[in-house]
């Protein structure tokens, strides 16, 4: 009887009947090249396992249970339920606002990007938004967590085509808890988020400007108080920052400090300018 | 009920999409994806039906469009391709070639790649596999074993690629 190398195959994923199967297995054994062979193919299988069956051990995340649970039905309404309520606080506190401050963005998103000027001026606004959206999560404040920060530093600098780093707030009592990309005006922001032991949260908000730059008044270090979150704003090398908590002021500014001053100690050492875009 | 079947699927689907993908982060997108995509489907699954083989049916839709939109966008927009490792506990050695193996995974064509890793890691029978793919058991053989015979060439480097080359050529 005669065998084919897909024999070979066929006898590994255990295709071929018991007694062809023997019958393959010893004309395989009978010639190095072909036993070869077959170890080789036997070995990826076990390399495949070897690599990859962690994933089975791993929680499923949430996200993917809550799509799968919602159900076909009531996934729409589900979905725009949950997206309802986050984005509720975002409104109220938006309406809350200046009427030139947040909706005065309207005549911004109808294709011409807003100018650095403009990004400064919604600056404290857009970043204590993004406080009151995400700091009261319990479940998932940020998307890339700190035990992973390596690759959230290589991500949102990708992302925002600058370097970008989470400064580090220890000696102010406050550890990083992670990040996530948001939608900025016209390009991706940066949003980092950082707890103290006693709970309390604090977010920096970080984004590139368009070029053009902007004055010496609007880049300053600044403070702006935007509902019950407080916000201390400044821009530096192309680059507007905004951190932001509900602290009392005196106690957030120590803290504004330490980044303002560790971000353009890296600023300065890591890049001239993002790239113009 | 028929929900909970499907979220007893997830992890394998999970596995499947990082041995595919080689990212962790795409990995994950892939499945969502394909979730919800199956979700929106539901109401096509016939019940009694195979749902796995409809899961990963959809899963290969998804990947394969998402493959030929990445092909239109600029740049990967994970930095990670291929760096991570989450293995722990491994020698350094076994590390080095599991390490190897995800990435001479990525070198394959898709469609060798998906064939193999159905067949190797997810344990489909060819007949399963060809249904899943939408395509001839016989397509469905030749692929596995130009997948194998590349993947040992890729792993085993140029020493004791040789022999086996001579031999792969018999395969068509």
């Amino acid at each position: 009887m005669s065998f084919s190398e897909t024999d070979i195959h066929r006898l590994i994923d255990g295709e071929l009947p018991p007694v062809q199967a023997g019958e393959v297995a010893a004309w395989v054994a009978a010639d190095p090249a072909r036993a070869r062979l077959a170890e080789a193919y036997r070995r990826q299988r076990g390399l495949l396992h070897q690599r990859y069956d962690a994933l089975l051990g791993e929680p499923v995340p949430v996200p993917m249970l809550e799509t799968v649970r919602s159900g076909p039905a009531r996934r729409r309404a589900a979905a725009n339920q949950s997206i309802f309520r986050r984005a509720a606080g975002a409104v109220l506190l938006a309406v809350a606002c200046t009427a030139g401050g947040w909706f005065g963005h309207a005549r911004f998103g109808g294709g011409s990007s807003a100018t650095a000027s403009d990004a400064m001026a919604a600056l404290p606004q857009r970043a204590a938004v993004a406080f009151a959206v995400y700091s009261p999560e319990v479940r998932h404040p940020v998307e890339v967590s700190a035990n992973e920060e390596a690759h959230l530093t290589r991500w949102l600098s990708t992302r925002l085509a600058t370097p970008v780093r989470a400064p580090t707030l220890g000696p102010q009592g406050f550890q990083l808890v992670g990040g996530r990309l948001l939608p900025g005006e016209d390009r991706p922001v940066a949003q980092f988020m950082y707890q103290n032991a006693a709970g309390k949260r604090l977010t920096l908000y970080l984004s590139t400007l368009a070029p053009g730059g902007v004055s010496a008044r609007e880049s300053a270090f600044r403070f702006e108080r935007v509902r019950n979150v407080n916000n201390f704003y400044w821009a530096e090398d192309n680059r507007a920052y905004a951190l932001s908590g509900d602290l009392a002021r005196e106690e957030l500014m120590p803290v504004a400090r330490a980044v303002y001053e560790q971000v353009g100690k890296s600023a300065a050492a890591e890049t001239p300018a993002p790239p113009a875009k | 009920m028929d929900q909970e079947a499907l979220v007893a699927l997830i992890p394998r689907l999970r596995r499947y999409a990082r041995a595919l993908t080689g990212e962790r982060f795409r990995a994950d997108d892939l499945v969502q994806d394909t979730l919800e995509r199956a979700l929106s489907k539901w109401a096509l699954w016939r019940p009694g039906t195979d749902l796995r083989a409809w899961t990963f049916t959809i899963m290969h839709n998804v990947f394969v469009n998402q493959v030929r939109r990445a092909a239109l966008a600029p740049e990967s927009l994970d930095p990670d391709a291929g760096l991570e490792m989450e293995d722990g506990g491994a020698s350094a050695d076994t590390l080095a070639q599991l390490n190897a193996l995800n990435s001479a995974l990525q070198r394959l064509p898709d469609e060798q790649r998906e064939v193999l890793l159905l067949v190797t890691l997810e344990g489909f029978s060819y007949d399963e596999a060809a249904h899943t793919l939408g395509l001839p058991i016989g397509t469905v053989m030749s692929r596995l074993a130009r997948g194998r015979a590349r993947l040992a060439l890729l792993l085993e480097g140029n020493g004791a690629a040789g022999a086996t080359q001579v031999q792969l050529k018999v395969v068509k």
